[in-house]
């Protein structure tokens, strides 16, 4: 067992109702991202902005199938694992532009959403760390005997990290409830996988592990969702972890404001973005006839009035108040404790 | 009040504490390499193994950084990790995780996920142990916010500083030093706690005050005891917590007596010392009589030979003498 294979998706048409759900997720993600690069490029995101914009079909795909009481562990790329979650876009854009009322409290920005309400257990600036965390959680719920799920969403860099390499042996040796999700999108910053790797085939390093391997067409949400319920039903039957491999593509920059292309070509951007996950499930949809063209419209204005409204609710929020800037760094909450180091 | 107590060594008090943590709180649970049936390279976990079965007394593979991240996860999802390093040199593997992580995802999350986890391991140079297997890192953790840190020198605090840490909602290191492992002492025999966060007036006196982490407790305490027979009558503070330093503890010592020693077997630059001092010149500068004095290992990394260990580690006749220096001042 443990051979890493392509999975194809069950028919759609064995999920109808689900289908529009991803649609609709997928929608809200990228609208509200396309609005945080405009607030980015106008002054009101700070630091380091890493859309998602490319890759919806990941999220999407995998979280349709956890609870809230499960875990997400995430990535500097996280806006979109956030919002899949249950982060409501309201508090990402606050978040993203430093106020009181973003998830986070203005503490974290693009690179540190957190909202363990809803089970987003985090995002991170350091490539790594949160597949290890995730392998965590799922310790935990096994030991307090939880039916509870931890996804750690990480890209291919990450797979040459030793936390890929620590954490997908301990989830393995001990059975536990976790689903590893790599997004290859070809690239780690500017450095292709294929030069970064011995051998470019994500998936195939679970056999290493002794878990099961798939890999998929990370732009084909359908794809995603049918490998992800099975995964996660897996972890949540007690039969342990498994490494998703979902091929994807960035079709913006690293990060807002560094160059497109360079490291790779436009010719190969552009073929990307002609297999665009939302365009794909909508042509699949209205070309059915499963929806009709200006219903779908409709949805679009929808979610883009939404992440509208998500912006001008961050403008108009109030900035953390800095006498509370040291709070929480332990359990006592208190400034006073902190001052007291 | 009966004041019933037991002779245990610093290890025996210490796993005491930990099996009546593990016994009160099912989500305690202790990771490490060779602490499920072989029971701990220094014992720490001793019989805890058939107490407490597999999953809470978990053997792991050789993986510092994966089960310091793995148990920052379980940390945030509702447990209570207690990480066995064995050696502490090995949490370097880790450090990453640790400063990145462990100590700031409570302020990322404002509050919202707890980091109740406890890093233990042996610490400081004895036995010929060399270099890999010697030394004391605490600085490091004390320059972090977000972390505390404990460096008991009896069974006592032993006891009930692990409990403390185990129900603390903090990251708390608790360092024990190889050579006071088999230190016997009393210890009460009902259920007690001991507070993180200060430090031990260990002797009482009026001439001068040193300041002792760890190890450096029993010299200096013999190194008072010898100097009381020529008239000088020392203060021994033994520090305890390195983070967060109770300053008030030793300000209030050295209001009394106008001089102050840090003996510390860790190094000198940058150090528990260097804090100290420069804290209490800060706020105590009125109060002293002489320039703060400061005791350290050699600021070398640490040898094998006895010969060469010896040199690199303060010792008791190295106390009297900086005691002796700094009161001539
Ligand atoms: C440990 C660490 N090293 C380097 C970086 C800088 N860095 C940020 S993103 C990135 C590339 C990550 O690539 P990948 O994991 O494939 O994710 P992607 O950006 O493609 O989504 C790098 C090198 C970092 N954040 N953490």
């Amino acid at each position: 067992m443990s051979v890493a294979q392509t999975v194809h998706a069950a028919a759609v048409s064995d999920h109808p109702d689900r289908e529009l759900h991803l649609y609709k997720e997928m929608l809200k993600i990228r609208e509200t991202e396309l609005q945080l690069a405009r607030a980015y490029r106008d002054g009101h995101v700070m630091g380091a902005c890493h859309t998602y914009v490319g890759q919806e079909a990941v999220a999407v795909g995998v979280c349709a199938h956890l609870q809230v009481e499960d875990a997400v562990f995430s990535t500097h790329r996280g806006h979109g694992h956030a919002l899949a979650k249950g982060v409501a876009a309201t508090e990402v854009a606050a978040e993203l532009f430093g106020r009181a009322t973003g998830c986070s409290g203005g503490r974290g920005g693009s690179m540190h959403l957190f909202s363990p309400e809803v089970g987003m257990m985090g995002t991170t600036g350091i490539v790594g760390p949160n597949i290890l965390q995730a392998v965590g959680a799922g310790y935990a719920f096994q030991l307090n005997g939880e039916d509870r799920v931890a996804v750690a969403f990480f890209g291919d860099g990450a797979v040459n990290n030793g936390a890929f390499h620590e954490g997908l042996n301990l989830a393995s040796i001990w059975d536990l409830p976790v689903v590893f999700v790599c997004e290859n999108n070809l690239y780690a910053t500017e450095v292709p996988f294929a030069y970064a790797a011995g051998n470019p085939e994500v998936a195939m390093r679970a056999e290493g592990y002794g878990c099961p391997g798939r890999a998929v067409d990370g732009n084909n949400v359908m794809e995603v969702d049918t490998v992800a319920e099975e995964a996660v039903a897996r972890a949540r039957r007690g039969d342990g972890p498994t490494l998703l491999e979902c091929k994807t593509y960035r079709t913006r920059a690293h990060a807002e404001g560094m160059p497109e292309v360079g490291y790779r070509t436009q010719e190969e951007v552009d073929s990307w973005r002609a297999r665009d996950p939302i365009a794909l499930l909508r042509s699949h949809l209205v070309g059915t006839g499963r929806v009709a063209a200006d219903e779908i419209s409709a949805w679009e204005d929808k979610a883009r009035t939404e992440a509208l409204a998500a912006i001008e609710f961050a403008k108009a929020s109030p900035w953390p108040d800095p006498r509370t800037v040291f709070d929480f760094v332990d359990s006592s909450d208190s400034a006073e404790a902190a001052r007291r180091s | 009040m009966s004041a019933a107590s037991q002779t245990l060594t610093f290890t025996e008090a210490a796993r005491e504490g930990l099996a009546e943590e593990m016994e009160r709180d099912a989500s305690v649970f202790v990771v490490g390499e060779g602490i499920g049936e072989r029971g701990g390279n220094f014992n720490t976990t001793l019989g805890l193994f058939d107490r407490f079965g597999p999953s809470r007394i978990r053997d792991t593979p050789i993986t510092e950084r994966g089960f310091v991240g793995m148990c920052t996860g379980a940390a945030m999802a509702g447990a209570r990790p207690v990480v066995d390093f064995m050696f502490l040199d090995f949490i370097l593997d880790a450090f990453g995780e640790l400063v990145n992580q462990v100590a700031k995802i409570q302020y990322m999350s404002s509050g919202r996920l707890r980091m109740p986890m406890v890093l233990r391991g042996c610490i400081g140079v004895g036995g010929s142990a060399a270099t890999h297997h010697s030394g004391n890192y605490y600085p490091f953790f004390l320059h972090q916010p977000g972390f505390k840190v404990v460096v008991p020198s009896t069974p006592r605090d032993a006891k009930g500083l692990l409990k403390t840490a185990i129900r603390s909602d903090d990251p708390v290191l608790f360092l024990e030093h190889k050579l006071l492992l088999a230190t016997r002492g009393e210890v009460p025999s009902e259920p007690y706690l001991e507070p993180l966060g200060r430090a031990r007036v260990r002797r009482t006196g009026r001439h001068a005050t040193v300041v002792a982490v760890g190890v450096m407790t029993p010299k200096a305490l013999a190194a008072a005891d010898s100097l009381a027979g020529s008239g000088h009558d020392i203060e021994v503070i033994d520090l305890v917590s390195i983070a967060p330093l109770d300053t008030a503890t030793i300000l209030e010592s050295v209001a009394k007596t106008g001089r102050l020693l840090i003996a510390d077997e860790d190094y000198q630059p940058c150090g528990v010392g260097a804090e100290i001092s420069a804290r209490v010149c800060t706020d105590g500068f009125d109060l002293l009589d002489a320039p703060v004095a400061r005791l350290n290992g050699a600021y070398v990394p640490i040898p094998y030979s006895p010969s060469l260990e010896q040199a690199v580690v303060p010792s008791q006749d190295a106390v009297v003498q900086a005691l002796r220096d700094l009161l001539a001042e």
